[in-house]
């Protein structure tokens, strides 16, 4: 068990840009961060803050007018698994120096081998993912078939079975074709297909959107056990924190294009560091609790064409100052105490703000409070 | 099943409006329509008084009955497979001068469009898969201007360079009428494939930019649909993606468009046959034209217009094949 | 045979050029096609209006030179009978674009009357027209045009008037065959459009119906009538052509299918006369092709993934492959 809580993968100082016609829309800058084995990574932010483009890039599946500019994904395979006698192929692949393979200069049969063997995908709308003119069975069976060909049909087809079992789905719906099952099943078929292979690494972009609550409950609690008995990598991508803060160990934010904040999913409930951050977990309701006032963040993402040089995010920010126009923020550790968080803002950096003490959540409450009241009168 | 019966039940509508249509074109013209006719032969002949009578026989305005009766009638003789004699083939009767020129056209139809099918869906696959490629690049204007040429035309220029000046193929008629006599031998059969070759190549040219372009669009949407993301995501071939995630989606459209474009192919192998004498149903038409046979003229519309209608009936049948989701009555 | 994709939103046509303005002309000119189409088809139109310009003879006045080649005297040449092919060609280009065009209004307002009203009004309304569009649709279109046309009388003239019966029989033709196919294409568009909100909002407050086909929806859907016209002009011409080859056009009038008639009966192609059955099939050919190419530029004005132009370039260390 030494593999375990060792970095699965490394992503350094991504860029991705997508190439239109009016300009560069730069929609991920320069992210880094890295993901241990078994560990849930929950990726949120709103529409446009380039997290599915980031996932995208890492799978290699991005389609063009997107193009990756800059960085690496370096993935740390299982050493020497017997799952099938695809892994021979990527020994032959690029690595870095210490094990990792460079996912990015893959070549095409190293890529096909690379890909839901090591890491596999769920996408948003199952309806979609699925192919209406084959049956469900056919599409568990075709992946199996691609990358183990050794196998009989027989064999395939009870692995079949039992992956809807897993997943909660009566074994004869193999025969089924998409849009004969609800909702929720589809989901529940895509999620099976994904953990065909066994993979490390499963990247999930909003499976639970498309349903209602319930439904979202019950694949929540599914996804999360199955991480915890089979050990599967996760990165969860959504724009509904309060998922992720039951679901994930790890929440990082994201902000055009930008990770803002990353820390432990307790760590973010507790004291949120970023502005945003803070301003997004106010922006849904909870059940229990004070009555508050509902705060949203006012303002518009910013146009990904033309990003000034400093914080993105400094327009909306109640606490902005001068220093926040013109120097674009690291990520830095916010409290020595607490080295795991790490936030992208200058209120964190006592050179900057000439001051000891950092905003705690009254602050930010008050200050969104005044920055509401403003923008009514 | 149910909607293969609404099918069904539709193109019995479509036989009924047909069936209709010529019961009532002759007598829209104003006037006596044998006079009418007969104005229109300009004296090319001349025309006896009997001549007269007969025409108005022929046309069924003989009689002083009022219109429901003549419909009934008509109706009638129709069931019994009636169609009247016709005249430029006199005594033969309408039904026995289709009968023998009909399987000519069926012949030369079926393969040339089921050649042109595969080839140009293929080809619009293929084309679709490599976007921007040479192919993306040279086919669609190239294939947009052959469509545009009127088929005749086409069939006059290959007639003429591949006819005439290479001698490569024969140019008229449907099979050597000097040597080979019609049956089932071998030199009969061999030249019948002989002289079929220039009026198929023409059809097939003449409707390959209809299989080619629509399938190329419908492709290039299909293409980035999720699921054929997730399939490259599987790590699957890339034969499979392209054929059973993506062509297999994109080609639905395609199966529905020939159905609608199946009475333009049928206009256009009709002129083709004019062109090269060949002896199908085209031909049998243009001669009746010509020759003011209205009888013919009308049994051979007649004809055509069921022709189609099995035809489309046919590729409703394809589709609910093809797409999972017709057969549940969602369309 | 005709090739477009049937989704074509106004909006996306114009909101290629937001930042130039909804000029025409701009329109016109940013799309390849479109630009090539348009000159091919304005050619045609210009030689039909300047015909008296371009020749001095009389296409249907006989003359004592039988069947010579192209020459300085006559630029196309002669038929058996001793007119000007050339004459025939610029002249017989007003009757043939007339026909198509006029046929093509003709049928463009009977897809609207149709496609709106059933797509609109729904319900039975929608059923009954729906039946006829079909039916008119699986009926073969050129047989039917051939047993109209040969039933109708088509030389002389109309009344006391100069229009020949021929021509006015013709359009008919046409117009009756051609429209059901956008007709079912507009029918489509316009139920996706009724959904929408404004067209509620046009209900609630107060418009007639009538009003809300022809002011609200009509509107919006223009890039796609004007697409179903330029198919249906090919449809047309097409068949005009092969109408007149079959001698059931007005055959005393000099048009490009008449001249094809002639030709053929006068068993030109096997004598070698190609001056006279190939230039008349090869203006058909380009102005169809042009029409075409037209409509092929609107569908990539308003889809703009069927373009297919290469992406941009961008500089050379930059470029990092992440394609699938």
């Amino acid at each position: 068990m030494s593999q375990e809580n060792e970095v699965l993968l490394e992503v350094n100082n991504i860029c991705v840009d997508y190439i239109a016609s009016n300009g560069i829309v730069h929609a991920v800058r320069d992210v880094s961060f890295q993901l241990r084995r078994g560990e849930i990574l929950g990726l949120a932010g709103e529409s446009g803050s380039g997290k599915s483009t980031l996932a995208y890039a890492i799978a290699r599946l991005l389609r063009p007018p997107a193009l990756i500019t800059g960085g690496s994904v370096f993935y740390y395979p299982r050493l020497h698994e017997s799952s099938g006698n695809g892994e021979q192929k990527l020994d032959l692949a690029p690595q870095n120096g210490r094990g990792g393979i460079d996912v990015l200069h893959l070549t095409r049969a190293q890529l096909q081998n690379f890909r839901w063997q090591e890491l596999s995908i769920v996408f948003q709308s199952a309806m979609n993912a699925l192919n209406p003119v084959l049956t469900v069975g056919t599409q568990i069976i075709d992946v199996l078939e691609a990358h183990q060909p050794g196998r009989s049909a027989h064999t395939r087809k009870k692995r079949a079975m039992e992956l809807l079992e897993i997943v909660g789905i009566a074994p004869e719906r193999l025969n089924s074709f998409p849009h004969e099952l609800s909702g929720g099943m589809r989901q529940r078929v895509v999620i099976a297909i994904a953990l065909a292979l066994h993979p490390e690494l499963i990247i999930m972009d909003e499976p639970t959107t498309a349903l209602d609550v319930v439904v979202q409950r019950e694949i929540l609690e599914l996804i999360s056990s199955l991480c915890k008995e089979l050990g599967t990598s996760l990165i969860f991508i959504t724009h509904d924190l309060s998922l992720l803060l039951e679901l994930a160990d790890e929440v990082a934010v994201m902000y055009a294009g930008k990770i803002v904040e990353r820390g432990s999913q307790r760590a973010l409930l507790e004291h949120p560091r970023h502005p945003y951050t803070y301003g997004l977990m106010n922006s849904f309701p909870t059940l229990h609790g004070p009555r508050r006032r509902m705060t949203g963040i006012p303002g518009s993402p910013p146009d990904l064409r033309n990003m000034s040089d400093g914080c993105a995010f400094h327009e909306r920010c109640p606490f902005a100052f001068s220093a926040c126009q013109s120097v674009n923020p690291e990520l830095r550790i916010v409290v020595p105490e607490q080295p795991d968080q790490v936030a992208a803002c200058h209120l964190y950096d006592s050179r900057l703000t000439m001051r000891q003490e950092i905003p705690n959540a009254s602050t930010f409450a008050q200050g969104y409070e005044l920055q509401g009241e403003r923008s009514k009168a | 099943m149910r909607y293969l019966l609404r099918r069904i039940g539709f193109y019995l509508i479509a036989l009924w409006a047909s069936v209709t249509m010529n019961f009532i074109i002759p007598r829209l013209m104003p006037g006596d329509p044998a006079e009418a006719m007969i104005a229109k032969m300009q004296g090319q002949q001349t025309v006896t008084a009997y001549q007269l009578q007969a025409l108005r026989v022929e046309l069924g305005v003989n009689t002083t009955d009022p219109l429901p009766v003549q419909y009934w009638d008509y109706l009638n003789n129709l069931a019994h497979g009636n169609l009247g004699l016709s005249s430029v083939n006199f005594p033969h009767t309408v039904v026995s001068v289709i009968g023998e020129h009909l399987p000519w056209t069926i012949g030369l139809m079926a393969v040339a469009v089921t050649l042109s099918f595969i080839v140009g869906t293929l080809v619009g696959i293929v084309t679709a898969w490599r976007r921007g490629g040479v192919l993306d690049s040279t086919l669609p204007p190239v294939l947009t201007f052959i469509s545009a040429i009127p088929y005749f035309w086409m069939a006059l220029a290959l007639v003429y360079t591949l006819g005439f000046l290479l001698n490569w193929f024969p140019i008229s008629d449907g099979y050597d009428i000097y040597n080979t006599s019609p049956g089932f031998n071998l030199p009969f059969l061999l030249s019948v494939l002989r002289y079929g070759c220039l009026p198929v190549i023409t059809i097939m040219l003449g409707s390959l930019a209809g299989w080619v372009l629509p399938m190329r669009n419908t492709m290039v949407t299909t293409l980035s649909e999720d699921y054929v993301l997730m399939a490259q995501a599987k790590g699957l071939s890339e034969r499979r993606v392209m054929i059973s995630y993506a062509a297999r989606n994109a080609v639905l459209p395609s199966v529905t468009s020939f159905s609608m474009s199946l009475a333009l192919i049928v206009g256009g192998s009709l002129l083709t046959e004019t062109v090269f004498n060949y002896p199908g149903i085209g031909l049998t038409l243009f001669s009746a034209v010509e020759g003011h046979d209205y009888g013919l003229i009308q049994g051979c519309f007649l004809v055509i217009a069921v022709t189609v209608l099995v035809a489309n009936f046919l590729s409703d049948l394809l589709y609910t094949a093809l797409d999972p989701r017709v057969r549940q009555g969602r369309s | 045979m005709q090739v477009t994709n049937n989704e074509i939103s106004t909006e996306a046509v114009f909101s290629q050029e937001k930042g130039r303005g909804n000029n025409i002309l701009v329109l016109l000119v940013s799309n390849k096609k479109l630009l090539i189409g348009s000159c091919m088809v304005a050619f045609f139109i210009l030689m039909a209006i300047f015909a008296p310009v371009l020749t001095h003879y009389n296409p249907s006045n006989f003359s004592n030179d039988l069947s010579f080649p192209p020459s300085a005297k006559h630029w196309l040449g002669t038929t058996t009978k001793g007119e000007d092919v050339f004459a025939q060609l610029v002249y017989g280009a007003r009757v043939s674009l007339l026909i198509g065009f006029v046929s093509a209004i003709g049928s463009s307002l009977l897809q609207i009357l149709f496609g709106l009203s059933a797509g609109y009004f729904g319900g039975a309304i929608d059923d009954v027209l729906s039946l006829i569009m079909n039916v008119f649709l699986v009926l073969p279109g050129l047989p039917l045009a051939i047993v109209l046309s040969s039933f109708a009388p088509t030389q002389g003239f109309v009344a006391s008037s100069t229009i020949p019966t021929g021509f006015i029989v013709l359009t008919l033709v046409l117009l009756f065959t051609t429209w059901s196919y956008g007709a079912r294409v507009l029918r489509a568009q316009t139920m996706s459009l009724r959904e929408r909100e404004f067209v509620t909002a046009a209900k609630a407050s107060g418009e007639t119906s009538f009003r809300i086909i022809f002011a609200e929806i009509l509107p919006n859907e223009i890039a796609l009538v004007v697409s179903n016209f330029v198919t249906t002009t090919v449809y047309t011409i097409l068949a005009e052509v092969a109408l007149e080859y079959l001698g059931l056009g007005d055959t005393a009038v000099s048009s490009w299918g008449v001249m094809l008639y002639w030709a053929q009966l006068n068993q030109v192609f096997l004598g070698g006369q190609w001056w006279w059955f190939v230039p008349p099939g090869l203006c058909v050919a380009i102005i169809c092709a042009g029409l075409t190419f037209i409509n092929f530029g609107i569908d990539e004005l308003a889809n703009p993934r069927l373009r297919s132009d290469k992406m941009p370039k961008i500089k050379k260390q930059k470029k990092e492959g992440a394609v699938a």
